[in-house]
């Protein structure tokens, strides 16, 4: 990463909308800030923010990448800001709110509400077969099942793949790859008591994995590097052989 | 004016592992709840949480003959004596069973190998064979300050994974969920707590939520330290900041302040103490191994408060690594393996490519202590419920319950969140249905029209007032410089007066911002005086702690006093009053008695006192100080 680079002045043009101001109506902002070195878009926004416009609306938590929180289109793309370095980007960085989510404020956007509502359509949790008993021992999985499990759990629902997608931009049905990812997640995981015939319901249709028309862009784009290819991959499958059954 | 005022059975004020914990088991047993949460809960910071979560398990080859005796052991060591044991031994004996639930939820711990396996201890490569009948059992990785190999683990996500699966029982179980909703203020009267006021964080608006019980579950504060913590922007400390703002009930060990060893330079990001506990070194710019003659047993595994204080001593004797930024030291992961890291330290190597462009298998990672956890907050008893007001109770890291006393060790917080979630939220379960509340809605409509007229004033000032950015800027600096590792009488003196000029610099606050809406820079500003009330009584109880203990050390002090100190700072913040009130009491019934850690100084001032003196004692004093009578006693 080249962190420390030449003192550029950086320009940013900001998308500007505050649904809850009467007088405000969409339009770029236009500002100017020293880079710094190591200067990621949660230090940039930050100094945006305190020293030029304080109503500035825009989401950061951990700042590392694993909150999900600060998903924004970066010159287009949709990234994580607090892990997008300036460094990496042209003098003139332009950013606008995630499309498909409802709009909090400028780059603030709605993304809680979505994912609990793919969460509630597609039952993303455990079906378990019986109810815990606190004097067992814990039930026993091979480790490379629950690593497996892990690789497809770690998406920290950022919404990036989602505003990528050309599907989920234009249909409000589809789970989107996210949505799609955490259907395979537990599908795969043997305490879900879910069987084929369920999954099949669930995934094979339009606005499950045959919705996907395998552009992609959400693989390219995920922060957090999970193999969307492979999850889709094994979603059709799955869904395949119990219609082939 | 109308107040706009909804009900429920249990208002859970935080949507992170602790306050989610605790909502699933009232709401499984039939109550209506509601979470109030800065964020979606699943972007609260128990999802940065990495390493592991403690529980005596004893599953793996390094674990062998682990029991909750010995993690209670562990635990009362790395409090410096500070815990309350009795809640520590429930702790440790109810860990196993609250992993194994979170496996019942869905979390894919990692999970044990039957067979040969390589792992790196005290600076060797050793093999082990693990036994073929414990395969497929929860592993276990080492960590800071135990006796065995604890920490359960799912790569160096556990967080993010307990966090997803308790939350998809929260979604399971139909929990409503109002996020961008912040808690400003807790409704109660006559030593009642009826609820809280929220502030919607989408339009502003200030509505009531009365409830039958209150819970508090919103995480630590470590934004007191402005950026110099590894805490997410929301860790405010609001929850401890509207139980204290009732001028009834105590914080607990505010100067109990934990700096974690390896936060990157100079972010402040969070690299888990699991790169040290699968066998990772601290190296200074000489790249020696200096924890080796500095903790000859424990060597980069001491506990965080002694590890934290090597360091900075190192960096303060000319052996950190010069910067712009100030100085730092190593973390030398790169023996483990690049397989190792992609897997079982996953999110390190992200960080570490994302933050600092640079690969952990072959650079070494620029780290430093760093603030981290807070173990003081509302002070609770082990039902959970706050000292002297009825109906409100808290858990999780915004709680003082009190198994960390002045030093926790890494992976029982995690632990804690689901242990204490699930036992207070049993306990408030089956209280509840028992007692009827009588809530007022005058005492609502005020509290609402409080917190409207706080806004409104803050909209209204004009004029050349002080920014709540530039009151915040000042705080963290007063705070890491002189409330930080290293503490003296001298300079804690200094930070209180300071404190107590910016906090009324807080009064003085002018927005350059009216817009209508959540108004970000409105937002903080409501919150900035807060802060500096926690700041404020941080430091002082940092001030009149004249001892060494845990994470609180003072250099003109550098004794644990178990004669003089052998308590629990507790403070209060009366109503119209401009100063807070200290006072202290026993640390509760002692069963081990004080001792050596087994890491760090093994020297102090004894006890005068007999044990059993001691514990005679505790009972009244508790109650004396607000304590709210549990069962059995009732």
């Amino acid at each position: 990463m080249s962190g420390n680079n030449a003192n550029r002045r950086l320009k940013f043009e900001i998308f500007r909308y505050n649904p809850q101001d009467p007088d405000s109506t969409p339009h770029m902002q236009n500002f100017e800030i020293d880079e710094l070195p190591y200067m990621s878009l949660f230090m940039a926004l930050n100094e945006i923010r305190e020293k030029h416009d304080p109503s500035l609306q825009f989401d950061f938590a951990c700042r590392s990448a694993i909150c999900g929180s600060c998903g924004m289109m970066v010159n287009g793309k949709p990234s994580l800001g607090c892990r997008t370095q300036t460094s990496d980007l042209p003098e003139l960085i332009r950013l606008h709110p995630l499309p498909v989510f409802k709009l909090v404020g400028d780059l603030s956007v709605d993304t809680g509400i979505w994912f609990r509502e793919m969460a509630e359509k597609s039952e993303a949790w455990i079906h378990a077969k019986e109810a815990f008993d606190p004097a067992a021992q814990e039930d026993r999985m091979d480790d490379e099942t629950a690593q497996k499990i892990y690789d497809s759990d770690r998406c920290i629902e950022c919404g990036c793949c989602v505003a990528s997608c050309g599907v989920a931009n234009v249909s409000g049905e589809f789970a989107g790859p996210a949505g799609l990812n955490r259907m395979a997640r537990f599908s795969m995981d043997p305490r879900d008591t879910r069987d084929d015939a369920d999954w099949f319901e669930l995934i094979s249709n339009e606005h499950g994995v045959f919705g996907c028309i395998g552009m992609m862009a959400c693989h390219d784009i995920c922060p957090k590097e999970l193999p969307l290819l492979e999850v889709y991959a094994y979603l059709r499958r799955k869904a395949l052989t119990t219609a082939l059954k | 004016m109308i107040v706009r005022i909804s009900s429920t059975d249990v208002l859970v004020i935080g949507g992170g592992l602790a306050g989610e914990r605790c909502a699933i088991e009232a709401a499984a047993a039939g109550h209506d709840v509601l979470i109030l949460s800065l964020v979606p809960p699943r972007r609260s910071h128990s999802c940065a949480a990495q390493g592991g979560m403690q529980a005596a398990l004893g599953n793996c080859v390094k674990a062998e003959g682990d029991s909750p005796d010995v993690h209670y052991l562990d635990t009362v060591r790395g409090s410096d004596w500070g815990a309350d044991q009795e809640v520590a031994r429930i702790f440790a004996e109810e860990a196993p069973i609250a992993v194994r639930e979170l496996a019942h939820f869905g979390v894919p711990w990692t999970r044990v190998k039957g067979g040969p396996n390589s792992y790196f201890i005290r600076g060797e490569r050793v093999e082990i064979n693990e036994a073929l009948e414990n395969d497929g059992l929860i592993m276990h990785r080492d960590f800071g300050g135990t006796a065995k190999w604890r920490a359960c683990y799912a790569g160096a996500g556990t967080g993010h994974s307990a966090l997803y699966a308790v939350d998809s029982e929260v979604v399971r179980l139909g929990v409503t969920v109002r996020d961008r909703a912040e808690a400003v203020e807790l409704i109660h009267e006559n030593g009642r707590c009826y609820g809280a006021v929220s502030r919607c964080l989408r339009t502003g608006q200030h509505s009531a939520i009365l409830a039958k019980a209150t819970v508090i579950a919103t995480g630590g504060h470590g934004r007191i330290y402005g950026q110099y913590t590894t805490n997410a922007t929301i860790n405010e400390g609001m929850g401890a900041a509207i139980a204290l703002n009732t001028g009834v009930v105590p914080l607990g060990n505010m100067e109990a302040v934990q700096f974690h060893p390896t936060a990157l330079s100079p972010s402040g990001i969070l690299v888990t103490e699991g790169c040290r506990g699968d066998g990772g070194f601290l190296l200074d710019k000489e790249l020696n191994r200096f924890m080796v003659e500095a903790e000859p047993e424990k060597q980069e595994l001491a506990s965080r408060d002694v590890v934290s204080r090597h360091m900075a001593r190192r960096m303060r004797d000319g052996h950190g690594v010069e910067t712009e930024h100030g100085p730092h030291l190593w973390l030398d992961i790169r023996h483990l393996g690049e397989e190792h890291l992609k897997t079982k330290l996953r999110e390190v190597w992200d960080i570490c490519q994302d933050f600092v462009g640079l690969n952990p298998a072959t650079d070494l990672i620029p780290v430093r202590p760093t603030q981290h956890y807070s173990m003081g907050g509302v002070r609770v008893n082990k039902e959970g419920e706050a000292y002297n007001l009825a109906g409100l109770v808290a858990v999780g890291e915004a709680s003082c319950w009190d198994m960390h006393g002045f030093n926790r060790l890494g992976g029982n917080s995690l632990a804690e969140t689901i242990v204490s979630g699930r036992l207070i939220g049993r306990h408030i379960a089956k209280t509840i249905r028992t007692g009827g509340v009588d809530i007022d809605t005058r005492v609502a409509n005020e509290a609402v029209k409080n917190a409207e007229e706080r806004a409104a004033r803050l909209l209204a000032a004009e004029g050349p007032g002080p920014g709540a950015y530039e009151i915040r800027d000042a705080m963290a600096e007063v705070m890491i410089s002189r409330v930080g590792i290293f503490r003296t009488g001298e300079e804690l003196a200094l930070a209180v007066n300071e404190l107590k000029e910016l906090l009324a610099k807080c009064d003085k606050i002018v927005l350059r911002s009216k817009v209508p809406g959540m108004n970000p820079e409105l937002t903080f500003a409501l919150r900035i005086k807060n802060m500096v009330r926690l700041s404020l009584i941080t430091a002082m109880g940092a001030f009149a702690r004249t001892e060494s203990r845990g994470a609180h050390f003072r250099s003109d002090h550098p004794l644990r006093d178990d004669a003089k100190w052998l308590n629990r700072t507790l403070i209060r913040w009366p109503e119209s009053s401009d100063a807070p009130g200290i006072s202290y009491e026993p640390v509760g019934v002692l069963d081990v008695p004080p001792g050596h850690r087994g890491y760090g100084r093994d020297e102090r001032i004894e006890m005068e006192q007999s044990i059993e003196d001691y514990n005679q004692g505790v009972e009244q004093a508790q109650s004396e100080q607000g304590k709210l009578p549990t069962e059995g006693q009732q």
